[in-house]
């Protein structure tokens, strides 16, 4: 070995296709996570921290789902005591909550995380380190709003948060606090994904994947990302708003002192309304990589799938207004609202047409994945057409709070993301665990997910039709609500039967003997082209792309990529539209700083929900932790001077 | 259960749900209204939805069956790709079509409940807070005749102005069987103009989140004929009578002695007190406790004695009284008919 | 290792070459220069090839989104009130418009460290740094002067607190741009140094820019505004 060691000194080791095992170990062991509890903690690996991130999301799914039982089984009959009336606003606060922002939103990054670099052919995210401590941040936060919760300290002013209701006259204790603060963690999270994601997207793409030629799940996430930058800020300014105002006696929405109870609404529906195409746009990404493998064809009319797709992030940014239609704001706005509430059909209803054409013209293969996205045409266009019902004004002055506006979101979001969701886990995870999911398993879990959903939530259109307001811990006898309160609760249980059938599929499955290989569904894009699951970095070589469905059409020459350094992590930036070749700059090793600033920053978040002078003394330990992660250490500028060359 | 969810699916009727608060069994003009366009928008959107299923389903089943992996289909000929490219772009242009018609039909239905005639309208302040409604009468020149707590009565056939305020938090005025809903915003005044063509009692319910009994804030709306409505609001306006034998006599001085006076109001005795309902007719109502409890004397001496037991969280505090006294006081407010 | 590229049974004519080991050439031996050679390819460029600007368009984006947020908020409350200012006379205009100058004057030093950064001259760029600092502690004392004659505070009423939020947002872009750029001028001092640190210098010079930048319609509104 030395004197091939003394040679990599004096000539990097370098990659390309047809490399030998040297430069593949080579390659291993410049990008693996270190060994070892330690190693864990300073990995940075983005299919690492993407599978934490899914793991995490999918624990607060799952307490969500449980806080929502239990909700279910307050309301199955008129008059039950199971829970109290502020336990009960407690449940469905915090299940509204968990669902929005610790699952529905950070679950769609995640994949993205996993899955985008692998799609466009490069070893890694921009800003890796950004990205472990945007996972962190995450956890934290959603670490902080439980633990609240469980000592008896949880939010109970719905997962709206209105004010009056939510200000320190009403809402006394820490409760309200923990979380605003809990959206400060989760938006700060998001907006450092969506950097990562939208600088990963634009220049690290693999040569020749010019913009037209991603995958359209690369289009969804880039422009979901931008929507994230966009709509963050509003809630950022609206929660801080509503801390200061609870914290050190601001007024911002205090009628009594110039303050407006509707600027909170502004605020938070300015960006609670794109977060549900935050929810919403991904898993259209998810439906076109499912549609094109089992239809055997590339989805049918990839530009207006990418124009829809634009289209409906400019359109959801001009929505919110429809959550305050009952509201005294002036009626000539408010039918302004309404056309734009409609109009954004129109972009979802071009997708699902491309959509029924792929499948039209294909050769239809019926597995779980396409399964689940078949769900999405039928529940998803439900909950839309109750859509179109709520962008009415008039409709929706008798509709609104009511319990048909649980079924419409329940529709739009189970049917428009879980379902989906589901069916993007059934497809990828070979390609995350190396082992294909029971497709036995997969109808049973889909078929009770599908009539528990219905059973659940189809009642509740007639019950908010027949009076039922939403958010009550119970109702009364007589009022003709018992039976159909009765049946969702059944439906509810039936969902949860679907989740535990799925939650054995996945741990009988990862043990399996069985491995799946590099491309199971015989698929097009480029993350099927490498081991399932990928080696740390992901591609032996990165290949030159010449077409959407790079597997399926031959290679051209050159084929792959050579001469990346294989022994330092080097990768290759490309021009944001032509994906030309333009530098290989050094990536940071694993690091323990990611971890210690989120620790920084979680003490200077939750310390400032007890004392606004958190905020100064909070901030020390933050730029510490900042400084540390930014300054260059010696050994690694001078593995960078070995590498380096002047543009 | 099941059996009983079997009939509520297959009983036509039973979907319009029960008359007294659903949208879809309008008693009044503004209901009416929406639930003309609720029908328009149903029959177009179940339209839509079983179109796309339909088209779906075809292609599924059109489409011949691949195998797994297989090699990927050739480029669509030219002629399919555009017919594709028809067809899509014909769905759409008629999705946004259909969208233009809704649009239209929702803007007419608005303009229409914005022009309902309102003259001689009867004038109403609500004002909510947690966890109950008060609703003063205003005469032709605004001033407050009288108050009456979570039960209303209005005259069918007339317009009613309401106008909504909120002292705490926001709720929201809501009778499915009259009119859409409005929000009663603190620091703002809203209105609502509705009115009652078919006589009836319909029920209200708060419906924006305020708290914690936001669950059990009911009112109701008494449609009279003109005539009953009359001699309702002759009997409101008059003061309580004065205590007409021993027992009610004991009440009255227990109500005014014990704290009652200091939040409630008996108008023609010195009882002024202003945070709690208005008690000069409680006698003339069905409900305690927005809509809660039966008014009958058990549930009111339980009532009394301790409110947090029937409605936790609620302002009244609970009471010290001996049992005869209770007996005495719900004697006494019996009499206020 | 697991085999790579394995896709299982041959189906006809499997297109796209399976990109790992085993092809012609000694195994051990570096990707020989047959692909898309990339070793020549600087490791570090400026401008829109450096992914630093990248995240920084993307803070700039965010922070000023903030910043039309705040400002819009402001407006909101103005047009609720019946009088404006509430309860307060306007702020006084010396410091702030003083700052406004100060501000203006350090885009000269910014824009001579980028340019130098932006020619790789180290020396340079690292003294025009230092007069950003020092310009910086100027700009910072002065803002904590302004704090004090706004002539109203956060808790007497809803105008008092957006104009504490709006100062205070952008104050805190102040505090770590000064930071930043004090941390790359200690940096291009004592080192360790390598070419990349001249695209951090030219990154911060565009956030320093953005930061100046968006102090116009805060000023405008914070001090101009109330007049109207």
């Amino acid at each position: 070995m030395s004197p091939r060691s003394a040679a990599a000194h004096s000539e990097p080791l370098r990659d390309g296709a047809h490399a030998g095992p040297l430069v593949l170990r080579a390659l291993h062991a410049t990008w693996s996570d270190p060994p070892g509890w330690r190693g864990s903690l300073r990995a940075i690996d983005h299919k690492t921290i993407a599978r934490r991130f899914i793991v995490a999301t999918f624990v607060f799914f799952l307490l969500g789902g449980l806080l929502a039982l239990a909700m279910r089984l307050q309301l199955a009959r008129p008059g039950l005591r199971l829970v109290s009336p502020e336990l009960y606003n407690q449940l469905f606060t915090m299940h509204g909550t968990t669902m929005m922002f610790l699952f529905a939103v950070p679950v769609m990054q995640a994949v993205a995380l996993y899955l985008v670099p692998l799609m466009i052919g490069a070893r890694s995210v921009a800003f890796p380190r950004m990205n472990a401590f945007a996972f962190w941040v995450f956890v934290m936060g959603g670490a902080f709003l439980y633990a609240g919760f469980f000592l008896g300290s949880g939010p109970n002013t719905g997962w709206f948060s209105y004010v009056p209701l939510a200000s320190s006259d009403y809402a006394p204790g820490k409760g309200v606090d923990i979380w605003a603060q809990m959206i400060t963690f989760t938006e700060l999270s998001a907006l450092l994904v969506a950097i990562v994601l939208i600088t990963t997207i634009f220049k690290m793409r693999a040569p020749g994947m010019t913009l037209g030629r991603m995958p359209l799940f690369v289009w969804a996430t880039l422009v979901t990302q931008f929507m994230v930058l966009f709509a963050m800020p509003s809630v950022m300014l609206g929660s801080t708003a509503l801390i200061l105002d609870r914290l050190v006696g601001t007024h911002f929405y205090n009628p009594a002192r110039g303050g407006d109870v509707l600027l909170w609404q502004h605020l938070f529906w300015f960006f609670g309304h794109p977060e549900v195409y935050l929810i919403f746009i991904p898993p259209l990404g998810f439906i076109s990589s499912i549609i094109s493998t089992f239809a055997r064809r590339p989805v049918f009319g990839y530009r207006a799938m990418v124009l829809a797709l634009v289209a409906t992030a400019f359109l959801a940014f001009g929505l919110w207004v429809h959550h305050m239609f009952a509201t005294n704001l002036p009626e000539v706005g408010k039918a302004f609202f309404t056309a734009a509430s409609l109009a954004i059909a129109v972009p979802s209803a071009v997708q699902i047409f491309c959509w029924i054409a792929t499948l039209w013209n294909g050769r239809v293969v019926f597995r779980t994945p396409l399964l689940f996205v078949l769900a999405f045409f039928v529940i998803l266009v439900a909950g839309g057409m109750t859509g179109l019902m709520l962008a009415s004004v008039s409709l929706d002055l008798q509709v609104h709070d009511t319990y048909f506006v649980v079924a419409h979101l329940h529709y739009v979001l189970l049917g428009g993301a879980v379902f989906p969701l589901f069916g993007a886990i059934y497809y990828w995870f070979p390609k995350f665990t190396g082992r294909m999911l029971g497709e036995t398993l997969g109808r049973w879990h889909f078929w009770l997910f599908f009539v528990g959903f219905n059973v659940t939530f189809f009642p509740m259109h007639l019950l908010g039709l027949h009076g039922m307001p939403r958010r009550v811990w119970t109702y009364s006898q007589g009022l003709g609500w018992d039976g159909m309160n009765a049946t969702a609760t059944v439906g509810a249980f039936v969902i949860a039967a679907s989740v535990a059938v799925f939650l054995v599929n996945v741990a009988l499955s990862v043990r399996g003997k069985a491995r799946a290989t590099a491309d199971p569904w015989g698929a097009g894009t480029l993350e099927w082209s490498t081991a399932s699951p990928p080696p740390p970095y992901n591609f032996d070589a990165l290949p030159v792309i010449r077409g959407r469905e790079p597997l399926w059409m031959p290679s051209g020459r050159p084929s792959h990529v050579s001469g990346l350094a294989a022994d330092a992590r080097e990768v290759l930036v490309t021009s944001a539209l032509e994906a030309r070749p333009e530098s290989r700059p050094l990536f940071p090793k694993p690091s323990l700083w990611p971890l210690l600033g989120a620790l920084a920053t979680t003490v200077l978040f939750i310390g400032s929900v007890y004392t606004p002078w958190a905020v100064v003394w909070g901030a020390v330990p933050v730029t510490v932790a900042l400084v540390g992660w930014f300054w260059p250490g010696r050994r690694e500028t001078e593995q960078a001077l070995a590498l380096e060359r002047s543009p | 259960m099941f059996a009983r969810s079997a009939f509520v699916l297959s009983d036509l009727s039973s979907w319009s749900g029960p008359a007294t608060h659903s949208a879809l069994r309008p008693a009044g003009a503004q209901a009416a209204r929406i639930d003309d366009l609720w029908q328009l928008t149903l029959w177009i959107c179940m339209a839509v939805f079983a179109a796309i299923l339909i088209v779906l389903l075809v292609a599924l089943t059109r489409a011949s069956r691949g195998a797994a992996r297989a090699a990927p289909e050739a480029p669509l000929p030219m002629a399919s790709e555009r017919a594709a490219k028809r067809w899509t772009t014909g769905a759409a242009v008629g999705s946004a079509g259909l969208l233009v018609v809704l649009l239209g039909a929702d803007m007419w239905t608005d303009r229409a409940l914005s022009r309902l005639p309102a003259a001689d309208a009867l004038r109403i302040e609500m004002t909510a807070q947690q966890w109950w409604w008060e609703a003063r009468y205003l005469d032709a020149q605004g001033k407050s005749e009288f108050a009456v707590s979570s039960e209303l009565h209005v005259p069918v056939g007339r317009p009613v102005i309401v106008t909504l305020k909120s002292v705490d938090v926001i709720h929201t005025f809501w009778v499915p069987s009259l009119h859409g809903k409005k929000d009663m915003l603190p620091g703002r005044s809203t209105q609502l103009l509705l009115r009652a063509d078919k006589p009836g009692v319909y029920r209200g319910e708060c419906a924006e989140f305020c708290g914690l009994q936001h669950a059990l804030m009911a009112f109701s709306v008494s449609a009279d004929p003109p005539d009953t409505y009359a001699q309702w609001r002759t009997a409101q306006q008059a003061r309580a009578d004065a205590p007409s034998d021993v027992e009610a006599a004991r009440g009255a001085q227990l109500f005014l002695s014990s704290n009652c006076a200091q939040c409630h109001t008996v108008r023609g005795t010195t009882a002024a007190g202003s945070l709690g309902p208005d008690l000069t007719h409680v006698a003339s109502r069905a409900l305690l406790a927005a809509g809660t409890v039966k008014n009958d004397p058990a549930t009111l001496g339980a009532w009394i004695v301790d409110p947090q037991s029937l409605k936790s969280g609620s302002t009244m505090p609970s009471s010290r009284l001996s049992p005869d006294d209770v007996r005495a006081l719900v004697y006494y407010l019996g009499s206020l008919k | 290792m697991t085999a790579i590229g394995d896709r299982g049974p041959a189906t006809t004519d499997r297109p796209g070459e399976p990109c790992g080991p085993g092809g012609p050439g000694e195994p051990g031996e570096s990707g020989k220069p047959g692909g898309l050679d990339v070793r020549h390819l600087p490791s570090y460029s400026f401008g829109q090839g450096s992914l630093m600007w990248w995240s920084t368009m993307g803070l700039m984006l965010i922070e000023g989104t903030v910043f039309a947020i705040g400002v819009m908020m402001y407006f909101y409350l103005r047009g609720v009130a019946s009088v404006w200012p509430i309860d307060a006379v306007p702020p006084a205009l010396r410091w702030g418009t003083l700052n406004t100058a100060v501000l203006l004057l350090s885009l000269w030093p910014n824009q001579m460290a980028k340019r130098a950064a932006d020619r790789q001259d180290r020396r340079c760029a690292r003294r025009w740094l230092a007069v950003c600092v020092a310009f910086s502690l100027v700009f910072l004392g002065v803002r904590a002067l302004e704090f004090t004659t706004l002539n109203v505070s956060w808790h007497a009423n809803a105008y008092g607190s957006v104009v504490w939020l709006l100062l205070g947002l952008h104050t805190t872009h102040l505090v770590t741009d000064t930071i930043d750029t004090t941390v790359l001028a200690v940096l291009l001092y004592k080192g360790p140094f390598e070419g990349k640190r001249f695209v951090d210098v030219s990154e911060n010079a565009l956030y320093w820019y953005f930061v100046v930048g968006s102090w116009l319609p805060i000023y405008a509104v914070i001090y101009l505004a109330p007049l109207g």
